[in-house]
């Protein structure tokens, strides 16, 4: 390779495209178009590595990434898609000196805003004195009345804090917004950079940029002081609004490095105006709520109440001193644009000291010289609601004239409701495009953690890639392209660098007591899903390989006792006097594969999959995680001139993924509560299709005998036959081995010993006679099972056989609603 | 003039269709101590009994209490008893109050502590929004350096003769402007509708939520709304302070009119708000008694 030629691409195009740098910030090059200091030790470390290599680098970038699921969940055209994180190669640095100012102005900022909420939701002096106009509280849907005077824990109302910046031509940073109430990005974050360390390891052994260790082990120690009554060993939730929360990632990710439990707002409940989260042994108490629910959808009882993601009593759990809560309710009142003006005032009045962080330039219409000076620069500045934090950014100058005159005469009728505020060009970093180095805008995000006494930033952040100079929404997304942030050491700090940031491991549950009940309902039902799918793979595998090797007319027979089978299954509805039974065959079971829609194919089965396993993906290792991932038919193989050929290739390596889950989970799980109600699931389920098939089998007739072959191929049992009997199989013989054989893993017998040893180990807890009415039910049929077995089954009517495995599936079922009425049971809350 | 005595019984009955394991529930239902209204007795009761019971005062100062049950229920019954004593309303002379103009430029600009507390109640809130209709509504009232009383009292007469009583025009959730189209609705709407008309135009206003004496002296008429809680306004008047005024009725509150609470609008005071753990879907049962005792012995 010639590395000097690569090098030289990289390093001209890292200069930043060529313009003038008066129009926007270069965070790269100064205005002699050289590298600034802070960036040159990475510059020499890229130049070093190559243009070449640099994309392998990004590549795997984009793979690590890809199996580690990071991912950020975001609303397209009214339906929600899980949109990949990505993650751009390159750095955004940041010398000691700038961090040191941004750092005491973001200190400063932090307790100024909490300073600010302490007042306004106690004595108001604020508005009393006339420090801020009393719309700005009275008019603002984000003032929760509710919460006013409710206790705050460690006096913090902002334990998390993270404000969104520019930095302007001449290189001045700009607050846009303040997010204070649940502020997104931390796990993301620090999931960059374990990326990033791992994709340039060379780079950042030359840099040392400044690590997050310290901060997440204070976080961790924090957050345990706050349990109201200091007890020893304090319970610590983190309360997520669900997978379709658009940092579902991060709460995972958070929950697992940090050791907390990641509960939903159904997960917990307020007896006693107190806190529990719901578990496998009863309720337990929670200490420390850290929340990612907004505000007004903590409390359906006194927020608002078409919320079913809270927790009915939060409030008054809250008010009481039962639970702590950050951060603190109510705090979303100070994310409104409308206070952005005053923040000098308020600094000097409160703080004594003048804001050293500016925020960028807001006139708030509600005053008469603001809103003179709004229209009479009307075209010059963007327009947005003052009191909630996003929507699209208004240019007046880019509205049809009759919107633009409407604007303008709402400005006046509602003025108290609208900001004006001025555009910044963005800066620009080098981004890594393919094969070479771009100049982009970006806006950095930063986050500050309160310790119980004192307010630290993260050394480090996210800087978002922006499409254009413009921000096009007045909130900074958390989807779309990022970087890594590095903040340089101080020439005389000498901790540890490259302290790794720790691997979050998954949350192992000691007790019965610490596995929430919902957790352990998705843990059962990816058992069951898994195994619904395994066994619909194997049957629909099955049925290709038939279809592709009977392709002689003499064949029609055996092809339409399989259709009539897969039809009994319900796998596929095929009347037994269609003309053309192997096409229509054809076409039924690649539907069973490729639809969409069809209700327990594979595509829906695997949504079911991944949609049970996101739910308790805290509690997966990664590397099962990953497997989980794999498992999607490959879309490319859906057509194609050779259709089986195609199948059977998707089917055999969903197969194999589906093998690798299984063992991972047998081999690596921890045998906790959770993997108890996982194997219950899959072992439930395997029974109930096994006595599915063997009946259906029966049922068929005189076909029978041509389906022994299907039955034991489907359930993985014809080699076993095959090596047992050395003939051709016998009916008698494929139920001894499908039924009754204690060592085949496949059999009933097998399932329901399974399910027997894991009933004896159910905990009790708080339904001894749940558990009991489980453990009767079991017994009964194994029970039943073995005096099947003495009776021999060439002695046996095949009438008498159908009628007991119709007895298992009751059975069967009826274990599944005893588990989901004693563990599982929790019920959505409703407001009347 | 000596005070009237009233017992009140306000019975709320949930029937569920299916068992319900928990019920939270936000009552408030307890009449509030005024300088008018004086509170002998009172007590909450709930069947089944509470686990939880907590009693506390909220933003707006009405007592609140909160209770959970949390033993499987199909039936919960809450019922308030009180006793209140209540002294007759002072309503200043029209001309004595100041210009409408006056009480909006003074919310906009004073400090003072009764004024700031008024200003609040001059914007929008999650049920009340403001919008250009509800002004226009008004307008015919709101004549250039009209004393606000009798703008207000104008409005409400208005409101009273415009509008139809119509239990099944709408229910909790119809939106104001539907109300002020279809000149539909109770007692609920058309104070949400004068709330709106006068916080339009500048005014603070607030929605009271109340009980009205069911049985009338002999002579009078029974007054509608007397069958369950009644809702009506205050508004702000400088220098006065706030006055009643019910539009359901086209009149000043006075000696029949129990107050419990006021806030922005009927959220803020719902009289029973309540969240189950349950699935099925349950029907309510709300029944309102207040009885005159007469003239209480000791004048309040």
């Amino acid at each position: 390779m010639n590395s000097t030629k690569d090098t030289r691409a990289v390093h001209s195009h890292l200069l930043g495209g060529g313009r003038s740098t008066k129009d926007f910030f270069d965070e790269f090059a100064s205005e002699n178009r050289q590298p600034r200091a802070h960036w040159r030790t990475l510059a020499e470390s890229l130049e070093h590595l190559g243009a070449h290599e640099l994309a392998a680098r990004s590549e795997n970038c984009r793979r690590i990434l890809r199996e580690h699921g990071v991912s950020c969940f975001v609303s397209q055209h009214g339906r929600g898609v899980d949109e990949p994180w990505r993650l751009d190669l390159l750095p955004l640095i940041i010398s000691a000196e700038e961090w040191a100012s941004l750092e005491s102005g973001l200190i400063q900022r932090a307790h100024l805003i909490n300073l600010i909420l302490h007042d306004l939701y106690g004595l108001q002096r604020l508005v009393r004195d006339g420090i801020i106009p009393a719309p700005l509280l009275y008019a603002n849907p984000g003032y929760h009345r509710a919460c006013q005077g409710i206790g705050v824990p460690a006096g913090g109302y902002l334990h998390t804090y993270a404000v969104d910046l520019c930095h302007s031509p001449d290189g001045h940073w700009w607050v846009l917004s303040d997010r204070t109430q649940i502020p997104p990005g931390i796990g993301f974050m620090l999931e960059n950079r374990t990326v990033i360390s791992r994709v340039l390891p060379e780079a950042i052994e030359a840099v040392r940029p400044r690590s997050f260790s310290e901060s997440v082990r204070l976080r961790r120690e924090s957050l345990r002081r706050l349990a109201p009554d200091r007890t020893e060993n304090p319970t610590i939730v983190l309360l997520t609004s669900g997978p379709r929360n658009e940092a579902y990632f991060e709460h995972v990710y958070l929950a697992r490095l940090l050791g907390f439990t990641l509960v939903e707002g159904d997960d917990l409940a307020v007896r006693d105006r107190k806190v529990f989260v719901k578990t496998l042994e009863g309720l337990h108490r929670v200490d420390v709520i850290l929340r990612r629910v907004a505000d007004a959808f903590c409390d359906p009882l006194e927020l608002r109440g078409d919320s079913l993601l809270g927790v009915p009593g939060l409030v008054e759990a809250t008010r009481a001193g039962g639970v702590a809560v950050i951060n603190a309710l109510g705090s979303s009142l100070l994310e409104s644009p409308v206070f952005l003006p005053f923040m000098p005032s308020l600094c000097r009045h409160l703080l004594g000291e003048e804001l050293k962080l500016p925020s960028i330039a807001t006139w708030w219409c509600g005053q008469g010289r603001e809103l003179a000076y709004v229209r009479k620069h009307f075209d010059e500045l963007t327009i947005r609601p003052s009191f909630t934090l996003g929507g699209t950014v208004v240019r007046p100058c880019e509205l049809p004239t009759a919107e633009r005159a409407a604007l303008l005469e709402q400005l006046s009728a509602r003025s108290h409701e609208f900001v004006g505020q001025e555009e910044l060009p963005l800066s620009r970093a080098p981004t890594w495009a393919e094969h070479h180095a771009e100049s982009r805008p970006v806006v950095l995000r930063v986050f500050v953690l309160f310790d119980g006494e004192n307010y630290r930033v993260m050394p480090g952040g996210i800087a978002r890639i922006m499409r254009n100079d413009k921000l096009s929404s007045t909130v900074v997304p958390l989807s779309g392209p990022c970087k890594d942030v590095w903040v340089m050491p101080d020439v005389d700090d000498s901790t540890a660098f490259l302290e790794a940031i720790p691997t979050p491991a998954p949350t192992l549950e000691r007790t019965a007591s610490e596995l929430p009940s919902r957790t352990a309902d998705h843990f059962f039902w990816l058992g069951r899903y898994a195994e619904r799918l395994e066994n619909v793979v194997r049957t629909t595998r099955f049925t290709v390989g038939r279809l592709s090797d009977d392709t002689g007319a003499g064949n029609q027979s055996r092809t339409k006792a399989l259709a009539e089978l897969l039809t009994r299954l319900d796998l596929v509805n095929l009347s037994s006097d269609i003309p053309h039974p192997r096409d229509a065959l054809q076409e039924e079971i690649l539907g069973v594969l490729h639809q969409e829609d069809r209700a327990y194919g594979v595509r829906d089965l695997l949504g079911r999959i991944h949609s049970a396993a996101f739910s308790v993906r805290y509690r997966l290792s990664s590397d099962t995680w990953r497997i989980l991932n794999r498992l999607e038919p490959d879309a490319r193989l859906k057509v194609g001139r050779l259709p089986l050929v195609y199948a059977s290739t998707t089917l055999n390596t969903l197969v194999l993924d589906l093998a690798a889950f299984s063992g991972m989970e047998m081999e690596n799980m921890t045998r906790g509560h959770g993997w108890m109600f996982l194997d219950l699931g899959r072992r439930i389920e395997r029974a109930v299709n096994l006595a599915k098939l063997v009946r259906a089998v029966l049922d068929c007739g005189e076909e029978t005998e041509c389906l022994r072959v299907p039955a034991l191929e489907i359930s993985d049992s014809m080699m076993t036959y095959r090596r047992r009997y050395f003939s051709d199989p016998n009916t008698s013989g494929m139920l001894e081995l499908l039924l009754s054989e204690p060592s085949n893993p496949r059999s009933l017998m097998f399932q329901l010993s399974r399910i027997e040893e894991h009933a004896l180990s159910l905990p009790e807890g708080a339904h001894r006679d749940g558990v009991a009415l489980l453990r009767g039910r079991v017994s009964q049929i194994v029970g039943e099972l073995r005096k099947f077995e003495a009776r021999g089954f060439e002695n046996v009517p095949p009438s008498d056989t159908a009628d007991f495995l119709e007895r298992v599936l009751i059975g069967m079922g009826s274990i599944s609603e005893v588990l989901t009425q004693v563990f599982f049971s929790h019920v959505t809350p409703q407001v009347n | 003039m000596k005070a009237q005595l009233f017992e009140i019984e306000h019975t709320t009955l949930y029937d569920y269709y299916a068992p319900v394991t928990v019920s939270y529930h936000l009552m408030r239902l307890t009449p509030r101590a005024l300088s008018r209204q004086r509170r002998i007795t009172h007590a909450i009761e709930l069947d089944p009994a509470p686990a939880t019971l907590n009693r506390r005062v909220d933003y707006f100062g009405n007592d609140t209490t909160f209770a959970t049950v949390d033993r499987t229920h199909r039936q919960l019954r809450a019922t308030s008893r009180s006793r209140v004593a209540i002294s007759p309303a002072f309503i200043p002379d029209a001309s004595e109050t100041p210009s409408w103009e006056n009480v909006r430029g003074l919310c906009r600009t004073d400090r003072t502590a009764p004024v700031l507390e008024a200003a609040e109640f001059t914007f929008a809130s999650p049920a009340i929004p403001i919008a250009a209709s509800f002004a226009q509504y008004a307008a015919p009232s709101f004549d250039r350096a009209r004393p606000i009383l009798e703008a207000v009292k104008d409005l409400t007469a208005r409101i009273h003769h415009e509008f139809k009583f119509d239990p099944a025009a709408t229910t909790v959730s119809t939106p104001l402007d539907e109300v002020l189209a279809n000149r539909r609705g109770v007692c609920q709407d058309f104070a949400h509708l004068q709330i709106a008309c006068l916080r339009a135009l500048g005014l603070p206003a607030r929605y009271v939520s109340g009980y009205l004496e069911t049985q009338p002296p002999p002579g009078k008429a029974k007054l509608v709304g007397s069958d369950a809680s009644h809702a009506w306004i205050s508004f702000f008047c400088p220098g006065i302070g706030w006055i009643d005024v019910d539009p359901t009725n086209n009149l000043f509150p006075s000696m029949q009119h129990i107050t419990v609470g006021w806030g922005r609008d009927y959220g803020d005071v719902s009289p029973m708000r309540g969240v189950i753990l349950g699935t099925g879907r349950h029907t309510l049962k709300v029944a309102v008694d207040v009885t005159s005792l007469g003239r209480d012995g000791a004048s309040s």
